[in-house]
């Protein structure tokens, strides 16, 4: 496919803008832009049909079944789009007088009293962008809790060891020393570890809930209290909150403050990598801390603030605005009953598909999953040279994503597969039969799976030269 | 089968010595190159950086995992291998002329392994 | 009610039976009976057309203006219509990040190509695939200069005020020290900033056009940054850069900015687009996602997300950044935007802007407002004093649907860009006048 400057031809152009009505400026020579600035010199035609070619060869939520661990690819319903795309949202400056803005910071305050009952919660910022922005800001409100009690001894945060990379990179960042506690059989969190763990030192825990093997932790209540009694802060991740939403809420099992993915659980798409959304939320001890501004009713009308010890910001204005929209609409359609039924069919969804492979692929933890389950090909590593990577693969040509592979690190040749409520039981039933396929494609014909994918627009890359001879731009 | 040469000194975690014009040399060694994979990348410290004893004073970058490599010894670097910079597979395809550090001003040492004795630790690892 | 989910009922019950329960209820009993939550207090859900009527309702209550005369970080320029179309696109829309590069050909060579744009508009070697915002951009770009002996992050005091404040959360948190140098007459001054700089200084951070709209002398700025030894990271305008000397012209390490004006909305703040380019030295500070060209088994080329193991999935606490998702369909969105635009339209863009803020500026001279930082060149912002009550002149605008500039230090920031029409500053103009009293 050629690249957009491999279409250019020199005097081409879209017909954009007028003419200057005025006269233009004189600017001193020495602060003009000397280098050459190559654009591409393009007919709208062209341009066009450049990303309709691209589009062909982007596989989206729509061009079928998206199974990807962790990511939580539903459905974004087409409504969310159309609301984010109204001009009332679209068209208003950030710096607008707040009376101009009522209905915006309306989306804000009604989203956060919605997510405060989700999650348990007594406050919420939508200043992060994206998870692992919220997992920075979250750990930062923990920071400040103790250094304004005095405790700047408190500098260490507990992770598990099937965390997400974002964890410990954001605790990392925030300041703290991590230290990273095994898992026990189970995936769960091991208590002894924990308990070894904590000490006059523990800032706080982060954990996700159900975890990354997509397992709720049975000890969850147990947890947050040594954490609690070792007089640490316990954080929860919410990448994993579409199994449990409507049905628990981190805020009853003893967490202190908590991120979400409005990109993930509240149907918002994923743009290719974003624009997300990472609203952070905490309990009434932590607010002051929270970034500023923060939205507050007064009787009938919307007013910012500033938290009396706030953080500061870690992001300008008040975030990802029109994905809050998309996140308040998708709310408010499913309202009371359809969020713990969006979760239970998550649940649902995943435990079928789990059973329909159980028997020709290892399950990782053999038992009841919530919304997500990880497989592990080491026996088929082991005993028939394919490997996870060569099922993902393989998956592509029947147009399928792939489940989310090699994590979490502590399974061996994992899969993580999360299918979401928004398939139906035909669509789990052909991808299960296309999994069962593959399998036996293992053995009938194993250097096939080596070699795929063999109908994608190209084969496997060559990661290793990329790595070493980074290419990273076009030459003219 | 991984290659130990018998005339290096090792460390347990997987890095060889040898003593050249009052010099230590400090490579990684065959076993840990192939566990690394295709290496696309090596961080390597400056002229006159300080290393000390079990310290990471290095990393090595696959295309999915990075990997420390910890200095046996503690003094100052005296050279290093510029030649990685432009083409780390130099590791893979020979590991042992791959050098990464040379050491001068050795204060102390880690306690090396023989050949013989570097061979059971990975053979304890292969397990 | 509104549902997302396919399956009936029947259906459902069915699929209990095959993993062997009875109620969907039974999914949830591994959660402790204490903590089950039996109804959530929100309110009943509703079909499509009563959340459009919701959603509709609370967009009206925000008053969009005819015309804005305001900037200070978010810019409201001509969005050409094929922009919105590509972006609109569901599988550029719908999409993950793209980890199977087998069928996201399309996404990853967007990003190769938003790469290869913005190195050239900056000036710069390599660019990465975006981060949230530009605030962010500047605080990710300071830390990318950290070194054993230099962690001292300097800010001139003429930076837009949100991104100082970004900038002190993100080094805060690191303990590393940031000293904001006060700004003579809204710009950077060369002495300050000589008295700032210490041997253990690893970045200094400017913005050209800086937050009153002046041009920073950056060609005296940056050798003073550099006789220190520490790095320059430059914040910049991007529609500028289709006149004004780039980053790498000047000098800078690093280009950073609020990628906003390249085609997206004001969208009250977000999502907005942070850029980071800089010198191939620097190559593998950068944090976030790059996207590398390479060949598949049969030497055809390709895209593919590289040098990952800079990212937090690989390298864990010891990642320099935490990103992981970042603003993809707003690179996109600058990427189809520069593309239309052409190297002319963003000259044509970057000319109308500076014109009409220099229109303006002369206009509202006549009638006592005086620029405050002097004869300082500007791009398309400027700040002037007040002569008289600004609540009663931005009222007054706004009455006639204009959204005047912003009230900062006393005095009133105005911004004008391809926007806003001779007509319309004349309208303006007429209104400021009335107010005056002349």
């Amino acid at each position: 496919m050629k690249l957009l400057f491999e279409r250019s031809r020199k005097g081409r152009q879209c017909c954009i803008l007028p003419p200057c009505d005025v006269e233009t400026a004189a600017f001193d020579e020495s602060l003009l832009r000397k280098a050459p600035l190559h654009l591409p010199e393009i007919s709208e035609v062209d341009l066009g049909r450049h990303y309709t070619e691209l589009a062909k060869q982007t596989h989206g939520v729509n061009d079928g079944f998206y199974p990807l661990g962790s990511c939580t690819m539903k459905y974004n319903p087409r409504i969310d789009e159309e609301a984010a795309a109204l001009p009332g949202f679209t068209g208003i400056h950030p710096l607008q007088e707040p009376e101009s803005v009522q209905g915006a910071m309306e989306v804000l305050y009604e989203t956060e009293q919605l997510l405060k009952e989700i999650t348990g919660m007594d406050a919420m910022t939508f200043q992060p962008a994206a998870g692992a922005h919220g997992e920075y800001t979250g750990l930062l409100l923990i920071r400040s809790y103790h250094l304004h009690n005095g405790n700047k001894e408190r500098n260490k945060i507990i992770v598990p060891d099937s965390a997400h990379g974002t964890n410990p990179a954001s605790a990392s960042m925030a300041g703290f020393e991590v230290i990273s506690v095994k898992s026990d059989e189970n995936g769960g969190v091991d208590l002894d570890a924990l308990r070894a763990a904590v000490g006059p030192d523990t800032a706080g825990l982060m954990l996700t809930n159900p975890n990354t093997v997509g397992l709720f932790d049975p000890n969850i209540l147990k947890i947050t209290e040594i954490v609690h009694q070792a007089g640490g802060l316990c954080y929860y991740d919410g990448a994993n909150l579409n199994a449990v939403m409507g049905h628990v809420r981190p805020g009853d099992l003893g967490f202190d403050c908590v991120h979400l993915n409005l990109h993930k659980t509240f149907a918002a798409p994923h743009g290719g990598g974003g624009p997300g959304s990472g609203p952070v939320g905490c309990k009434e001890f932590l607010t002051q801390f929270m970034p500023a501004p923060l939205v507050k009713k007064e009787e009938d009308h919307f007013e910012f603030f500033v938290p009396e010890n706030s953080m500061g910001r870690v992001k300008s204005f008040y975030g990802n605005f029109l994905v809050v929209v998309k996140a308040l609409t998708y709310i408010r359609t499913l309202g009371k009953e359809g969020i713990p039924e969006a979760s239970a069919g998550a649940v649902l969804n995943a435990n079928y598909l789990m059973k329909k492979l159980s028997g020709v692929y290892d399950m990782a933890f053999d038992t009841l999953c919530m919304h997500e389950f990880v497989m592990t090909l080491q026996r088929q590593a082991h005993e028939k040279g394919v490997t996870a990577m060569d099922v993902a693969k393989r998956l592509l040509d029947f147009g399928i994503h792939p489940p989310t592979m090699y994590f979490p690190l502590i399974v061996h040749e994992a899969l993580m597969v999360e299918p979401t409520e928004t398939e139906s039981p035909e669509t789990l039933d052909e991808a299960a039969g296309i999994f069962l396929k593959i399998m036996e494609e293992a053995d009938t014909d194993p250097e096939s799976l080596h070699q795929a994918p063999h109908s994608c627009p190209i084969g496997r890359p060559d990661e290793v030269t990329a790595a070493r001879k980074p290419v990273l731009r076009y030459q003219f | 089968m991984s290659v130990i040469p018998a005339e290096l000194k090792y460390s347990k975690t997987h890095e060889w010595v040898k003593e050249e014009d009052g010099l230590f040399v400090i490579g990684l060694t065959d076993y840990a190159q192939s566990e690394l994979g295709d290496i696309v990348f090596i961080n390597l410290p400056e002229e006159g950086d300080e290393v000390s004893v079990g310290e990471a004073f290095s990393d090595v970058e696959s295309v999915k995992a990075v990997s420390d490599v910890y200095s046996p010894v503690s003094g100052v670097v005296a050279e290093i291998n510029e030649e990685l910079q432009d083409n780390p597979a130099l590791v893979n395809e020979d590991p042992y002329g791959a050098w990464l550090i040379k050491v001068r001003d050795v204060t102390e040492q880690e306690e090396l392994l023989d050949a013989a004795g570097y061979e059971k630790v990975v053979a304890e690892e292969e397990a | 009610m509104g549902s997302y989910i396919p399956s009936t009922g029947e259906e459902r019950q069915e699929m209990l039976k095959t993993i062997g329960l009875s109620s969907m209820d039974q999914l949830y009993d591994v959660v402790p009976e204490e903590v089950r939550l039996h109804s959530l207090d929100i309110p009943e859900g509703m079909s499509e057309m009563e959340v459009s009527r919701h959603m509709e309702e609370l967009a009206g209550k925000n008053h969009v203006f005819r015309s804005v005369f305001r900037g200070a970080g978010a810019y409201r320029h001509y969005i050409p219509a094929i922009v919105k179309s590509v972006t609109g696109k569901e599988e550029f829309l719908t999409a993950y990040t793209p980890y199977q590069a087998e069928i996201s050909q399309g996404v990853l060579q967007s990003i190769f190509e938003y790469q290869t744009q913005m190195c050239e508009l900056t000036g710069m070697d390599v660019s990465n695939a975006s981060v949230y915002d530009g605030a962010s951009a500047a605080a990710e770009a300071v830390l990318m200069c950290q070194e054993r002996k230099r962690s001292r992050v300097i800010i001139s005091g003429t930076a837009n005020p949100q991104v100082i404040e970004t900038v002190k959360t993100y080094c805060g948190s690191r303990n590393v020290p940031v000293t904001v140098i006060p700004a003579r007459e809204y710009s950077t001054d060369p002495g300050e900033l000589k008295n700032a700089l210490t041997e253990d200084t690893a970045a200094v951070y400017i913005q050209s056009p800086n937050y009153y709209g002046v041009i920073e002398d950056m060609e005296s700025l940056i050798p003073v940054i550099h006789e220190s030894g520490a790095k320059a990271v430059m914040g910049v305008n991007p529609i500028s850069l289709g006149l004004l000397k780039t980053p790498g012209e000047l000098g800078a390490d690093i280009a950073v900015g609020e990628g906003q004006p390249l085609g997206m909305p004001v969208a009250f703040g977000g999502p907005y687009l942070g850029f980071m380019t800089c010198r191939q030295a620097m190559m593998r500070r950068l944090p976030g996602r790059i996207v590398g060209e390479t060949t598949d088994k049969e030497g055809r080329r390709c895209f593919v997300l590289t040098l990952q193991a800079r990212e937090q999935h690989i390298r864990r606490e010891k990642a320099s950044s935490n990103i992981c998702s970042n603003e993809a369909l707003c690179a996109m969105t600058a990427s189809v935007y520069l593309a239309a635009m052409g190297p002319q339209g963003l000259y044509r863009a970057a000319e109308s802007c500076a014109a009409h803020a220099r229109y303006l500026a002369a206009e509202l001279g006549k009638l006592g407002f005086h620029i405050l930082s002097g004869e300082r060149p500007f791009f398309h912002e400027f700040l002037t004093d007040c002569p008289v009550d600004s609540g009663k002149l931005l009222a007054a605008l706004a009455k006639q649907d204009i959204l005047g500039g912003l009230p900062v230090d006393g005095g009133i920031l105005w911004c004008c860009t391809e926007c806003n029409s001779k007509a319309d500053i004349d309208r303006l103009v007429s209104i400021v006048k009335e107010v005056c009293g002349k």
